[in-house]
Protein backbone atom coordinates (compact mmCIF):
# COMPACT_ATOMS: atom_id res chain seq x y z
CA UNK A 1 0.00 0.00 0.00
CA UNK A 2 1.42 3.37 -1.03
CA UNK A 3 2.18 5.77 1.82
CA UNK A 4 0.66 9.23 1.52
CA UNK A 5 3.31 11.93 0.95
CA UNK A 6 1.25 14.51 2.83
CA UNK A 7 2.91 14.02 6.29
CA UNK A 8 6.40 14.32 4.77
CA UNK A 9 5.44 17.52 2.93
CA UNK A 10 3.99 19.08 6.10
CA UNK A 11 7.14 18.11 8.03
CA UNK A 12 9.47 19.69 5.49
CA UNK A 13 7.41 22.87 5.12
CA UNK A 14 7.25 23.25 8.91
CA UNK A 15 11.01 22.85 9.21
CA UNK A 16 11.49 25.52 6.55
CA UNK A 17 9.07 27.71 8.50
CA UNK A 18 11.12 27.08 11.70
CA UNK A 19 14.49 27.87 10.16
CA UNK A 20 13.65 30.60 7.66
CA UNK A 21 13.76 33.49 10.18
CA UNK A 22 17.02 32.23 11.66
CA UNK A 23 18.62 32.04 8.21
CA UNK A 24 17.43 35.52 7.26
CA UNK A 25 18.87 36.85 10.51
CA UNK A 26 22.16 35.09 9.90
CA UNK A 27 22.52 36.43 6.35
CA UNK A 28 21.52 39.96 7.34
CA UNK A 29 24.10 40.11 10.12
CA UNK A 30 26.74 40.24 7.35
CA UNK A 31 24.82 42.82 5.35
CA UNK A 32 26.54 46.20 5.18
CA UNK A 33 23.25 47.97 4.45
CA UNK A 34 21.16 49.15 7.40
CA UNK A 35 17.91 47.80 6.00
CA UNK A 36 17.41 44.05 5.74
CA UNK A 37 15.53 44.23 2.44
CA UNK A 38 18.46 45.53 0.40
CA UNK A 39 21.82 43.79 0.16
CA UNK A 40 24.64 46.32 0.65
CA UNK A 41 27.96 44.53 0.70
CA UNK A 42 29.46 41.77 2.83
CA UNK A 43 30.60 43.38 6.03
CA UNK A 44 31.66 42.50 9.57
CA UNK A 45 31.09 46.03 10.86
CA UNK A 46 28.09 45.07 13.03
CA UNK A 47 30.18 42.42 14.76
CA UNK A 48 32.94 44.93 15.31
CA UNK A 49 30.53 47.47 16.80
CA UNK A 50 29.09 44.78 19.03
CA UNK A 51 32.53 43.81 20.25
CA UNK A 52 33.32 47.37 21.27
CA UNK A 53 29.98 47.97 23.05
CA UNK A 54 30.71 48.13 26.79
CA UNK A 55 27.05 47.87 27.87
CA UNK A 56 26.61 44.51 26.11
CA UNK A 57 29.60 43.08 27.92
CA UNK A 58 28.24 44.27 31.27
CA UNK A 59 24.89 42.64 30.50
CA UNK A 60 26.67 39.47 29.42
CA UNK A 61 28.61 39.19 32.68
CA UNK A 62 25.46 39.86 34.74
CA UNK A 63 23.74 37.04 32.87
CA UNK A 64 26.67 34.69 33.51
CA UNK A 65 26.81 35.47 37.25
CA UNK A 66 23.09 34.85 37.63
CA UNK A 67 23.03 31.73 35.46
CA UNK A 68 25.95 30.11 37.27
CA UNK A 69 24.71 30.88 40.78
CA UNK A 70 21.09 29.95 40.16
CA UNK A 71 22.12 26.78 38.31
CA UNK A 72 24.29 25.71 41.26
CA UNK A 73 21.59 26.29 43.89
CA UNK A 74 18.67 24.93 41.85
CA UNK A 75 20.60 21.79 40.83
CA UNK A 76 21.29 20.91 44.47
CA UNK A 77 17.74 21.69 45.65
CA UNK A 78 16.11 20.04 42.64
CA UNK A 79 18.21 16.87 42.89
CA UNK A 80 17.39 16.48 46.59
CA UNK A 81 13.71 17.03 45.85
CA UNK A 82 13.71 14.46 43.04
CA UNK A 83 15.40 11.98 45.32
CA UNK A 84 12.79 12.53 48.05
CA UNK A 85 9.92 12.26 45.53
CA UNK A 86 11.28 9.01 44.15
CA UNK A 87 12.38 7.37 47.40
CA UNK A 88 9.26 8.15 49.47
CA UNK A 89 6.67 7.92 46.66
CA UNK A 90 3.91 6.66 48.94
CA UNK A 91 4.16 9.37 51.62
CA UNK A 92 1.52 12.10 51.86
CA UNK A 93 4.17 14.80 52.28
CA UNK A 94 5.57 13.90 48.86
CA UNK A 95 2.16 14.34 47.21
CA UNK A 96 2.07 17.94 48.51
CA UNK A 97 5.73 18.36 47.55
CA UNK A 98 5.01 17.18 44.00
CA UNK A 99 2.15 19.67 43.67
CA UNK A 100 4.39 22.50 44.88
CA UNK A 101 7.10 21.58 42.37
CA UNK A 102 4.73 20.91 39.46
CA UNK A 103 2.49 24.01 39.69
CA UNK A 104 5.19 26.58 38.68
CA UNK A 105 5.65 24.59 35.45
CA UNK A 106 2.06 25.11 34.32
CA UNK A 107 1.59 28.74 35.34
CA UNK A 108 2.51 31.35 32.70
CA UNK A 109 5.88 33.08 33.33
CA UNK A 110 4.28 36.45 33.73
CA UNK A 111 2.49 35.27 36.89
CA UNK A 112 5.74 34.29 38.59
CA UNK A 113 7.15 37.65 37.49
CA UNK A 114 4.39 39.75 38.98
CA UNK A 115 4.04 37.65 42.15
CA UNK A 116 7.75 37.89 42.96
CA UNK A 117 7.72 41.61 42.16
CA UNK A 118 4.87 42.17 44.64
CA UNK A 119 6.64 39.95 47.20
CA UNK A 120 9.88 41.99 46.96
CA UNK A 121 8.02 45.29 47.01
CA UNK A 122 6.01 44.12 50.01
CA UNK A 123 9.17 43.20 51.94
CA UNK A 124 11.03 46.32 50.77
CA UNK A 125 13.80 44.26 49.18
CA UNK A 126 15.81 46.31 46.69
CA UNK A 127 15.41 45.00 43.14
CA UNK A 128 18.63 43.97 41.41
CA UNK A 129 20.89 41.02 40.68
CA UNK A 130 19.97 39.38 43.99
CA UNK A 131 16.23 39.37 43.27
CA UNK A 132 16.92 38.03 39.75
CA UNK A 133 18.98 35.22 41.29
CA UNK A 134 16.10 34.32 43.65
CA UNK A 135 13.58 34.31 40.78
CA UNK A 136 15.74 32.19 38.45
CA UNK A 137 16.52 29.64 41.16
CA UNK A 138 12.80 29.37 41.93
CA UNK A 139 11.72 28.47 38.38
CA UNK A 140 14.79 26.29 37.70
CA UNK A 141 14.12 24.02 40.72
CA UNK A 142 10.98 22.58 39.10
CA UNK A 143 12.72 21.82 35.79
CA UNK A 144 15.78 20.23 37.45
CA UNK A 145 13.51 18.07 39.63
CA UNK A 146 11.53 16.82 36.62
CA UNK A 147 14.69 15.93 34.64
CA UNK A 148 16.21 14.15 37.67
CA UNK A 149 12.98 12.32 38.42
CA UNK A 150 12.88 10.93 34.87
CA UNK A 151 16.50 9.76 35.25
CA UNK A 152 15.82 8.18 38.65
CA UNK A 153 13.29 5.81 37.09
CA UNK A 154 16.30 3.71 36.04
CA UNK A 155 18.07 3.96 39.40
CA UNK A 156 18.35 0.72 41.32
CA UNK A 157 18.03 1.33 45.06
CA UNK A 158 19.50 -2.08 45.84
CA UNK A 159 22.82 -0.49 44.85
CA UNK A 160 22.66 1.55 48.05
CA UNK A 161 21.89 -1.48 50.18
CA UNK A 162 24.59 -3.48 48.42
CA UNK A 163 27.23 -0.84 49.12
CA UNK A 164 26.14 -0.61 52.77
CA UNK A 165 26.27 -4.39 53.11
CA UNK A 166 29.80 -4.28 51.74
CA UNK A 167 30.79 -1.90 54.54
CA UNK A 168 30.61 1.55 52.92
CA UNK A 169 29.79 4.52 55.16
CA UNK A 170 26.78 6.67 54.10
CA UNK A 171 29.23 9.31 52.79
CA UNK A 172 31.13 6.69 50.78
CA UNK A 173 27.86 5.33 49.40
CA UNK A 174 26.91 8.83 48.35
CA UNK A 175 30.19 9.84 46.70
CA UNK A 176 31.32 6.49 45.32
CA UNK A 177 28.04 4.85 44.29
CA UNK A 178 25.20 7.33 43.89
CA UNK A 179 26.99 10.35 42.45
CA UNK A 180 28.71 8.47 39.60
CA UNK A 181 25.46 6.76 38.61
CA UNK A 182 23.39 9.93 38.83
CA UNK A 183 26.01 12.27 37.30
CA UNK A 184 24.54 12.30 33.74
CA UNK A 185 21.10 13.17 35.13
CA UNK A 186 22.51 15.93 37.32
CA UNK A 187 24.47 17.30 34.35
CA UNK A 188 21.35 17.27 32.15
CA UNK A 189 19.35 19.09 34.84
CA UNK A 190 22.10 21.67 35.36
CA UNK A 191 22.41 22.28 31.61
CA UNK A 192 18.67 22.86 31.33
CA UNK A 193 18.72 25.24 34.32
CA UNK A 194 21.63 27.18 32.82
CA UNK A 195 19.92 27.56 29.43
CA UNK A 196 16.62 28.62 31.01
CA UNK A 197 18.34 31.19 33.21
CA UNK A 198 20.45 32.66 30.39
CA UNK A 199 17.37 32.93 28.16
CA UNK A 200 14.73 34.14 30.61
CA UNK A 201 13.25 37.50 29.79
CA UNK A 202 9.71 37.81 31.19
CA UNK A 203 10.37 36.96 34.85
CA UNK A 204 13.64 38.91 34.86
CA UNK A 205 11.91 41.95 33.34
CA UNK A 206 9.58 42.11 36.36
CA UNK A 207 12.13 41.61 39.14
CA UNK A 208 15.21 43.34 37.65
CA UNK A 209 14.72 46.93 38.75
CA UNK A 210 16.46 49.77 36.94
CA UNK A 211 20.16 48.97 37.56
CA UNK A 212 20.50 45.27 36.79
CA UNK A 213 20.56 44.48 33.07
CA UNK A 214 20.90 40.90 31.83
CA UNK A 215 21.56 39.98 28.22
CA UNK A 216 17.88 39.28 27.33
CA UNK A 217 16.84 42.57 28.98
CA UNK A 218 19.46 44.36 26.90
CA UNK A 219 18.37 42.58 23.71
CA UNK A 220 14.77 43.56 24.45
CA UNK A 221 15.79 47.20 24.77
CA UNK A 222 17.58 46.97 21.42
CA UNK A 223 14.54 45.31 19.78
CA UNK A 224 12.25 48.05 21.03
CA UNK A 225 14.47 51.08 20.48
CA UNK A 226 17.81 50.12 19.04
CA UNK A 227 19.55 49.35 15.80
CA UNK A 228 18.37 46.17 14.00
CA UNK A 229 21.69 45.18 12.36
CA UNK A 230 23.40 45.07 15.76
CA UNK A 231 20.74 42.65 17.04
CA UNK A 232 21.19 40.50 13.93
CA UNK A 233 24.86 40.14 14.76
CA UNK A 234 24.24 39.49 18.47
CA UNK A 235 21.48 37.00 17.64
CA UNK A 236 23.71 35.11 15.23
CA UNK A 237 26.37 34.77 17.92
CA UNK A 238 23.81 33.62 20.52
CA UNK A 239 22.24 31.08 18.16
CA UNK A 240 25.57 29.67 16.98
CA UNK A 241 26.73 29.35 20.60
CA UNK A 242 23.64 27.40 21.63
CA UNK A 243 23.85 25.18 18.56
CA UNK A 244 27.48 24.38 19.34
CA UNK A 245 26.61 23.63 22.99
CA UNK A 246 23.69 21.39 22.00
CA UNK A 247 25.85 19.60 19.45
CA UNK A 248 28.67 19.11 21.98
CA UNK A 249 26.38 17.72 24.70
CA UNK A 250 24.87 15.50 22.09
CA UNK A 251 28.26 14.11 21.22
CA UNK A 252 29.30 13.80 24.87
CA UNK A 253 26.14 12.19 26.17
CA UNK A 254 25.39 10.02 23.15
CA UNK A 255 22.02 9.18 21.70
CA UNK A 256 19.97 9.36 24.91
CA UNK A 257 19.77 13.18 25.04
CA UNK A 258 17.79 13.25 21.79
CA UNK B 1 7.69 4.08 58.78
CA UNK B 2 10.34 4.41 61.50
CA UNK B 3 11.69 7.67 62.84
CA UNK B 4 15.00 7.49 61.06
CA UNK B 5 13.56 7.22 57.52
CA UNK B 6 11.04 9.92 58.45
CA UNK B 7 13.92 12.22 59.36
CA UNK B 8 15.80 11.36 56.19
CA UNK B 9 12.70 12.15 54.16
CA UNK B 10 12.32 15.52 55.88
CA UNK B 11 15.98 16.36 55.37
CA UNK B 12 15.72 15.64 51.64
CA UNK B 13 12.38 17.41 51.19
CA UNK B 14 12.88 20.50 53.33
CA UNK B 15 15.38 22.54 51.24
CA UNK B 16 13.33 22.83 48.04
CA UNK B 17 10.05 22.78 49.95
CA UNK B 18 10.98 25.77 52.11
CA UNK B 19 12.41 27.64 49.09
CA UNK B 20 9.28 27.14 47.00
CA UNK B 21 6.93 28.01 49.88
CA UNK B 22 8.84 31.22 50.46
CA UNK B 23 9.38 32.31 46.84
CA UNK B 24 6.51 30.68 44.98
CA UNK B 25 3.57 29.89 47.28
CA UNK B 26 3.63 33.05 49.42
CA UNK B 27 4.13 35.41 46.43
CA UNK B 28 1.24 33.70 44.62
CA UNK B 29 -0.97 34.16 47.70
CA UNK B 30 0.09 37.84 47.81
CA UNK B 31 -1.43 38.28 44.31
CA UNK B 32 -4.72 36.95 45.60
CA UNK B 33 -4.69 39.33 48.62
CA UNK B 34 -3.53 42.44 46.74
CA UNK B 35 -6.36 41.84 44.26
CA UNK B 36 -8.84 42.93 46.95
CA UNK B 37 -6.97 46.02 48.15
CA UNK B 38 -8.25 49.57 47.52
CA UNK B 39 -5.86 52.08 45.91
CA UNK B 40 -5.72 55.81 45.28
CA UNK B 41 -5.03 57.72 42.05
CA UNK B 42 -1.28 57.82 42.78
CA UNK B 43 -1.13 54.03 42.92
CA UNK B 44 -0.63 53.78 46.70
CA UNK B 45 -2.25 50.79 48.34
CA UNK B 46 -4.75 51.71 51.04
CA UNK B 47 -5.97 49.81 54.11
CA UNK B 48 -9.15 47.78 54.09
CA UNK B 49 -10.68 45.62 51.39
CA UNK B 50 -12.60 46.24 48.18
CA UNK B 51 -14.23 44.50 45.22
CA UNK B 52 -13.67 47.46 42.90
CA UNK B 53 -10.66 45.81 41.22
CA UNK B 54 -12.84 42.82 40.36
CA UNK B 55 -15.66 45.03 38.98
CA UNK B 56 -13.10 46.81 36.80
CA UNK B 57 -12.26 43.52 35.09
CA UNK B 58 -15.77 43.47 33.66
CA UNK B 59 -15.60 46.82 31.91
CA UNK B 60 -15.73 46.92 28.17
CA UNK B 61 -12.10 47.74 27.33
CA UNK B 62 -10.86 44.78 29.33
CA UNK B 63 -13.45 42.31 28.00
CA UNK B 64 -12.21 43.02 24.47
CA UNK B 65 -8.67 42.05 25.54
CA UNK B 66 -10.00 38.95 27.30
CA UNK B 67 -11.90 37.63 24.26
CA UNK B 68 -8.97 38.43 21.99
CA UNK B 69 -6.66 36.41 24.27
CA UNK B 70 -9.07 33.47 24.17
CA UNK B 71 -9.54 33.41 20.40
CA UNK B 72 -5.86 33.96 19.59
CA UNK B 73 -4.89 31.13 21.98
CA UNK B 74 -7.49 28.74 20.60
CA UNK B 75 -6.62 29.43 16.95
CA UNK B 76 -2.89 29.08 17.72
CA UNK B 77 -3.55 25.73 19.41
CA UNK B 78 -5.66 24.43 16.53
CA UNK B 79 -3.02 25.41 13.94
CA UNK B 80 -0.17 23.94 16.02
CA UNK B 81 -2.06 20.67 16.47
CA UNK B 82 -2.97 20.37 12.80
CA UNK B 83 0.73 20.77 11.93
CA UNK B 84 1.89 18.47 14.74
CA UNK B 85 -0.37 15.53 13.87
CA UNK B 86 1.04 14.79 10.39
CA UNK B 87 4.57 15.59 11.62
CA UNK B 88 4.28 13.28 14.65
CA UNK B 89 2.86 10.59 12.39
CA UNK B 90 5.68 11.01 9.89
CA UNK B 91 8.42 11.04 12.57
CA UNK B 92 7.08 7.86 14.15
CA UNK B 93 6.96 5.99 10.83
CA UNK B 94 10.12 7.11 9.07
CA UNK B 95 13.57 5.45 9.24
CA UNK B 96 15.43 5.92 12.51
CA UNK B 97 18.19 7.92 10.83
CA UNK B 98 15.81 10.50 9.33
CA UNK B 99 13.83 10.59 12.57
CA UNK B 100 16.97 11.40 14.52
CA UNK B 101 17.87 14.30 12.23
CA UNK B 102 14.33 15.71 12.11
CA UNK B 103 13.94 15.48 15.89
CA UNK B 104 17.15 17.44 16.48
CA UNK B 105 15.95 20.03 13.96
CA UNK B 106 12.61 20.34 15.79
CA UNK B 107 14.23 20.68 19.22
CA UNK B 108 17.07 23.00 18.17
CA UNK B 109 15.08 26.28 18.00
CA UNK B 110 13.81 25.53 21.51
CA UNK B 111 17.39 25.84 22.79
CA UNK B 112 18.03 29.15 21.04
CA UNK B 113 17.03 32.48 22.50
CA UNK B 114 13.29 33.08 22.49
CA UNK B 115 13.62 36.86 22.14
CA UNK B 116 15.94 36.45 19.18
CA UNK B 117 13.42 34.28 17.32
CA UNK B 118 10.65 36.83 17.96
CA UNK B 119 12.93 39.60 16.77
CA UNK B 120 13.76 37.61 13.61
CA UNK B 121 10.08 37.73 12.68
CA UNK B 122 9.86 41.41 13.45
CA UNK B 123 12.69 42.09 11.02
CA UNK B 124 11.20 39.80 8.35
CA UNK B 125 7.72 41.37 8.54
CA UNK B 126 9.13 44.88 8.87
CA UNK B 127 8.14 47.31 6.05
CA UNK B 128 11.82 47.28 4.96
CA UNK B 129 12.17 43.52 5.46
CA UNK B 130 12.70 40.67 3.00
CA UNK B 131 9.30 39.05 3.24
CA UNK B 132 7.40 42.28 2.72
CA UNK B 133 9.51 43.15 -0.36
CA UNK B 134 8.94 39.68 -1.79
CA UNK B 135 5.16 39.92 -1.36
CA UNK B 136 5.14 43.36 -2.98
CA UNK B 137 7.13 42.09 -5.97
CA UNK B 138 4.73 39.15 -6.31
CA UNK B 139 1.78 41.61 -6.12
CA UNK B 140 0.28 39.74 -3.16
CA UNK B 141 0.20 42.87 -1.03
CA UNK B 142 0.67 46.49 -2.02
CA UNK B 143 3.45 48.70 -0.68
CA UNK B 144 1.26 50.29 1.99
CA UNK B 145 0.09 47.09 3.68
CA UNK B 146 1.48 46.75 7.20
CA UNK B 147 2.35 43.13 8.03
CA UNK B 148 3.43 43.98 11.56
CA UNK B 149 1.51 45.25 14.59
CA UNK B 150 -1.72 43.34 14.03
CA UNK B 151 -3.35 40.17 15.46
CA UNK B 152 -2.30 38.20 12.35
CA UNK B 153 1.39 38.83 13.07
CA UNK B 154 0.87 37.82 16.72
CA UNK B 155 -0.83 34.60 15.63
CA UNK B 156 1.94 33.77 13.15
CA UNK B 157 4.75 34.24 15.69
CA UNK B 158 2.83 32.35 18.41
CA UNK B 159 2.44 29.37 16.07
CA UNK B 160 6.12 29.64 15.17
CA UNK B 161 7.21 29.68 18.82
CA UNK B 162 4.98 26.92 20.16
CA UNK B 163 4.75 24.40 17.32
CA UNK B 164 7.75 22.39 18.65
CA UNK B 165 5.90 22.06 21.98
CA UNK B 166 2.97 20.60 20.04
CA UNK B 167 5.08 18.21 17.97
CA UNK B 168 7.06 16.51 20.75
CA UNK B 169 4.21 15.03 22.88
CA UNK B 170 2.34 13.88 19.77
CA UNK B 171 5.49 12.26 18.42
CA UNK B 172 6.11 10.59 21.81
CA UNK B 173 2.59 9.12 21.77
CA UNK B 174 2.79 8.17 18.07
CA UNK B 175 6.09 6.32 18.57
CA UNK B 176 4.30 3.98 21.01
CA UNK B 177 1.35 3.50 18.64
CA UNK B 178 0.98 0.12 16.95
CA UNK B 179 0.83 0.99 13.24
CA UNK B 180 -0.35 -2.52 12.32
CA UNK B 181 -3.75 -1.29 13.54
CA UNK B 182 -3.89 1.12 10.57
CA UNK B 183 -3.21 -1.72 8.12
CA UNK B 184 -5.86 -3.77 9.87
CA UNK B 185 -8.38 -0.92 9.56
CA UNK B 186 -7.60 -0.56 5.86
CA UNK B 187 -7.84 -4.33 5.31
CA UNK B 188 -11.30 -4.07 6.80
CA UNK B 189 -12.18 -1.43 4.19
CA UNK B 190 -11.31 1.93 5.78
CA UNK B 191 -9.71 4.54 3.52
CA UNK B 192 -6.32 5.96 4.52
CA UNK B 193 -7.96 9.12 5.84
CA UNK B 194 -10.58 7.17 7.78
CA UNK B 195 -7.85 5.02 9.31
CA UNK B 196 -5.93 8.16 10.30
CA UNK B 197 -8.88 9.91 11.91
CA UNK B 198 -10.71 6.94 13.45
CA UNK B 199 -7.83 4.71 14.54
CA UNK B 200 -4.62 6.77 14.77
CA UNK B 201 -6.05 9.90 16.43
CA UNK B 202 -8.02 8.05 19.14
CA UNK B 203 -4.91 5.92 19.70
CA UNK B 204 -2.72 8.90 20.58
CA UNK B 205 -5.38 10.81 22.54
CA UNK B 206 -3.15 11.27 25.59
CA UNK B 207 -0.38 12.83 23.47
CA UNK B 208 -2.85 15.20 21.80
CA UNK B 209 -4.09 16.30 25.22
CA UNK B 210 -0.53 17.00 26.42
CA UNK B 211 0.23 18.93 23.21
CA UNK B 212 -2.90 21.03 23.68
CA UNK B 213 -1.88 21.96 27.22
CA UNK B 214 1.75 22.66 26.21
CA UNK B 215 0.62 25.10 23.50
CA UNK B 216 -2.53 26.60 25.01
CA UNK B 217 -1.18 27.56 28.45
CA UNK B 218 1.88 29.60 27.44
CA UNK B 219 -0.22 31.22 24.69
CA UNK B 220 -2.88 32.39 27.15
CA UNK B 221 -0.10 33.98 29.23
CA UNK B 222 1.79 35.39 26.21
CA UNK B 223 3.42 38.74 26.80
CA UNK B 224 6.56 39.22 24.71
CA UNK B 225 5.10 38.24 21.32
CA UNK B 226 2.09 40.61 21.32
CA UNK B 227 4.37 43.26 22.82
CA UNK B 228 6.98 43.04 20.03
CA UNK B 229 5.03 42.18 16.86
CA UNK B 230 1.54 43.25 17.97
CA UNK B 231 -0.01 46.67 18.18
CA UNK B 232 -2.70 48.32 20.25
CA UNK B 233 -5.33 46.20 18.47
CA UNK B 234 -3.60 42.95 19.44
CA UNK B 235 -2.98 43.39 23.18
CA UNK B 236 -3.45 40.25 25.27
CA UNK B 237 -3.98 39.67 29.02
CA UNK B 238 -0.22 39.61 29.66
CA UNK B 239 0.19 43.05 28.10
CA UNK B 240 -2.60 44.46 30.25
CA UNK B 241 -0.92 43.13 33.41
CA UNK B 242 2.39 44.72 32.40
CA UNK B 243 0.66 47.99 31.47
CA UNK B 244 -1.13 48.20 34.81
CA UNK B 245 2.13 47.55 36.66
CA UNK B 246 4.67 49.60 34.74
CA UNK B 247 2.58 52.39 33.20
CA UNK B 248 -0.38 52.92 35.52
CA UNK B 249 1.51 51.73 38.65
CA UNK B 250 -1.74 50.16 39.80
CA UNK B 251 -0.62 47.05 41.68
CA UNK B 252 -4.06 45.97 43.03
CA UNK B 253 -5.64 46.14 39.56
CA UNK B 254 -2.72 44.21 38.04
CA UNK B 255 -2.99 41.64 40.86
CA UNK B 256 -6.71 41.17 40.22
CA UNK B 257 -5.99 40.42 36.57
CA UNK B 258 -3.04 38.16 37.42
CA UNK B 259 -5.23 36.22 39.88
CA UNK B 260 -7.84 35.89 37.15
CA UNK B 261 -5.20 34.59 34.72
CA UNK B 262 -3.98 32.07 37.32
CA UNK B 263 -7.53 30.73 37.76
CA UNK B 264 -8.06 30.70 33.98
CA UNK B 265 -5.09 28.34 33.67
CA UNK B 266 -5.38 26.32 36.89
CA UNK B 267 -9.09 25.46 36.84
CA UNK B 268 -9.03 23.62 33.47
CA UNK B 269 -5.79 21.89 34.54
CA UNK B 270 -7.37 20.62 37.76
CA UNK B 271 -10.50 19.48 35.91
CA UNK B 272 -8.29 17.76 33.34
CA UNK B 273 -6.24 16.12 36.10
CA UNK B 274 -9.37 14.76 37.78
CA UNK B 275 -10.78 13.61 34.43
CA UNK B 276 -7.62 11.80 33.35
CA UNK B 277 -7.21 10.09 36.72
CA UNK B 278 -10.85 8.94 36.43
CA UNK B 279 -10.18 7.61 32.92
CA UNK B 280 -7.11 5.84 34.26
CA UNK B 281 -9.11 4.29 37.11
CA UNK B 282 -11.83 3.20 34.67
CA UNK B 283 -9.32 1.61 32.34
CA UNK B 284 -7.76 -0.18 35.31
CA UNK B 285 -11.15 -1.54 36.39
CA UNK B 286 -11.90 -2.45 32.75
CA UNK B 287 -8.62 -4.35 32.57
CA UNK B 288 -9.46 -6.13 35.83
CA UNK B 289 -12.91 -7.00 34.52
CA UNK B 290 -11.40 -8.67 31.48
CA UNK B 291 -9.06 -10.88 33.48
Amino acid sequence: MRQSRFPLIVTILTLIFLYLPIIVLFVNSFNGSRFGGIWGEFSLKWYYRLWSDRAIWDAFWNSMIIAISSTAVSTVLGSLAAFALYRYKKSGLQKVNYGLIYTPLILPDILMGISLLLFFVFLNIKLGLFTIFIAHTTFCISYVTMVMLARLQNFDFYMIEASQDLGASPWQTFTKVMLPILAPGIAAGALLAFTLSIDDFVITFFVAGPGATTLPIYVYGMIKFGSPPLINALSTILILTTFVIVWLTHRLMGEETA
Amino acid sequence: MNNRTRLQELALTAPSFVWLCLFFLIPTLIIFTFAFKPYDVYGSILDGWTLETIYNLFNHSFLVVFWRTIWISLVTTVICLSLSLPIGYYLARTTSKLRHIFLILVVMPFWSSFLVRVFAWKSILHPEGVFKKMLVVLHIVNADTLLLYNPGAVLLVLVYSYVPFGILPIYAAASKFNFDLLDAAMDLGASQLQAFFRVFIPGIKAGILTSTVMVLIPTIGAYVIPDVVGGHNSEMIGNKIAQWIFVDRNLPQASALAAFLALLVLVPMIVLGLYSSRVERNSITDARGKQ
